[in-house]
């Protein structure tokens, strides 16, 4: 097979594997009748406004949209001042502290997650919702202290220097020179965190999996009790949040950048 | 910009911080496992401080040993698929054109970020009877009637394999992507076939980088925990449906925290050899 034919061919052949289930809950979502069906029998929306207006799923949606913003913001919050802090100083234990914050990421999640069990269990806040976010925030660290730290390593060096030579002070040069520059890295890292937040299952399940009910907890219990296409018009929505979010990075930002390459100019 | 040890009580401030909320939530957190791990069970759900072996002991029978040998099967054969297809993927990405590279870039980042719950659901749906692939295969006369193929070994292969291939690219792609255009180039004006210089110049040059990948990938994918319920039967529940059992329905927390400690030092171990074989800095 020549090798024009085969790119093509190949790549297409994935896309479709990644694609077909997504495609197939996309169906099933518009079925107009409550069983599992696909090609749907009947389009409707009908699922899609039974997620706004069960109690249940609406509350699913607020735990999970008030977890997702706020640990993502505790997760920058911590990010933040450690990236800057690895990146202006110079200090022994540089290389570990960096290590303990993308630890979280790198261990099977089940780890964490159990470690976290243990811990909110022995202060007594187990079941709690602000534990999920603390939870979800250290948990999710890792993505705003890479994508921060990336932003860090991008600014020119001589232009700190030259506001050091002109007296600006250590908070100063953060805010006017530091500060603008990392922010879309900021808001990448945010965004990352929040949309993996949003589809988090196994930490949230431990933390507090019977008192506050997040979307994916809510899935997998009601998967036990049968089927209902309210599961798939989650996926759904959880997918195009997905894309629309990422697709914003990708038009703001320099996505290959983002994800670690050096592309040449010229591609 | 002079790179020293903080000089200013401001400097302190801003890595304690971050210091402070790691240890609390994080090391804190790990240290009481590790210690519940050596706790003595009492029935009923509890559990008193103590110091013996009995839970890991408890791990080293064959119910357990079995468990184990499958989850690191399953986990083995799934990071070995998605790098045998994830690596020529990433290679024929990455000599893409920038625009499409970033369409590509945006649908993995998609799928990565999906839930196993949303994963596992989508596929139980895909292989299901009524509203499967299979309906497809009749509907094109290749099959008599309609199957349902999950729950399965097959469909929980599957599922896994989804769930790690973005992230298999993704791990990929930075050394793929610093790859010098130039070496496949040589390779080819000097008459290799395109197959030929894949395998010949392209695999030697990052053998390091998927060995690290496969690592990498390994223990992604020994963390999943819902698709064995979802896709999979009973008898192939890994390491990591245990640990959440035990935890949750069956109150033995000691003994839950003793095959996480014991899973993380296989972890730790080897993500520590990804340094040792891939000796190179990796990006995001």
């Amino acid at each position: 097979m020549s090798a024009r034919l085969f790119r093509p061919l190949f790549m297409g052949l994935v896309g479709l594997v990644l694609l077909s289930p997504l495609v197939v809950v996309a169906g099933v979502s518009l079925n107009a009748r409550k069983r599992l069906f696909f090609p749907p029998d009947g389009v409707s929306l009908r699922w899609y406004g039974e997620l706004f207006s069960d109690t249940g799923w609406l509350n699913a949606v607020k735990n999970s949209l008030a977890i997702a913003s706020l640990s993502a913001l505790v997760a920058l919050s911590v990010a933040l001042p450690l990236a800057w802090f690895l990146w202006r100083y110079r200090v022994r234990y540089a290389r570990a502290l960096f290590g303990l914050g993308v630890a979280p990421f790198i261990l099977p999640p089940v780890i964490t997650a159990l470690g976290f069990l243990s811990f909110w269990a022995t202060i007594g806040m187990y079941g709690q919702m602000a534990a999920v976010i603390v939870s979800h925030g250290i948990f999710f660290v890792t993505l705003p202290l890479v994508t921060v730290s990336l932003g860090l390593e991008s600014i020119d060096v001589e232009v700190v220097e030259a506001a050091e030579s002109l007296g600006a002070r250590e908070g100063m040069m953060f805010r006017t020179i530091v500060l603008p520059l990392v922010r879309p890295y900021m808001l990448s890292g945010y965004a990352f965190a929040f949309v993996l937040s949003l589809n988090e299952y196994i930490v949230a399940y431990m933390v507090a999996g019977f008192t506050v009910e997040t979307l994916p907890i809510k899935i997998f219990n009601s998967l036990r009790y049968g089927y209902t296409p309210v599961m798939a018009v989650v996926a759904v929505l959880f997918v195009l949040l997905a894309m629309v979010i990422f697709g914003l990075l990708a038009r703001f930002g320099d996505l290959p950048r983002l994800l670690g390459a050096w592309l040449p100019e010229d591609r | 910009m002079r790179r020293g040890r903080p000089d200013t009580a401001t400097g302190w401030a801003t890595g304690a911080w971050p210091m402070v909320m790691l240890c609390v939530f994080f090391v804190v957190p790990f240290t009481i496992m590790a210690a519940i791990s050596f706790f003595h069970r009492v029935e009923g759900g509890f559990y008193e401080p103590g110091f013996e072996f009995a839970n890991y002991a408890r791990f080293f029978t064959a119910f357990f040993g079995e468990i184990l040998g499958f989850s690191l099967f399953v986990s083995g054969l799934a990071a070995a698929i998605c790098v045998a297809v994830g690596f020529p993927f990433t290679y024929l990405l990455t000599r893409l054109r920038r625009r499409r590279q970033v369409v590509w870039l945006v649908f993995l980042l998609s799928v990565l970020s999906l839930s196993e719950v949303i994963i596992g659901f989508s596929w139980s749906i895909l292989l299901s009877r009524t509203a499967g692939l299979s309906n497809l295969l009749v509907a094109l006369g290749l099959m008599e009637q309609p199957v349902s193929w999950s729950p399965g070994f097959v469909a929980l292969m599957l599922g896994l394999c989804y769930l790690a291939f973005p992230y298999t690219v993704l791990v990929l792609y930075p050394p793929l992507s610093r790859l010098e255009p130039q070496l496949p180039e040589a390779a080819r004006t000097l008459g290799a076939s395109p197959l030929r210089t894949f395998f010949t110049v392209v695999v030697p040059a990052l053998r390091g980088a998927i060995v690290a990948t496969l690592i990498m990938v390994f223990v992604f994918t020994l963390g999943a925990y819902l698709l064995p319920q979802l896709l999979g039967r009973p008898q192939h529940w890994t390491l990591s449906v245990m640990i959440t059992d035990q935890a949750i329905y069956q109150s033995n927390l000691p003994f839950a925290a003793a095959m996480a400690m014991f899973l993380m030092l296989v972890s730790l171990a080897l993500v520590g050899l990804t340094y040792v074989v891939g000796g190179e800095r990796r990006g995001a």
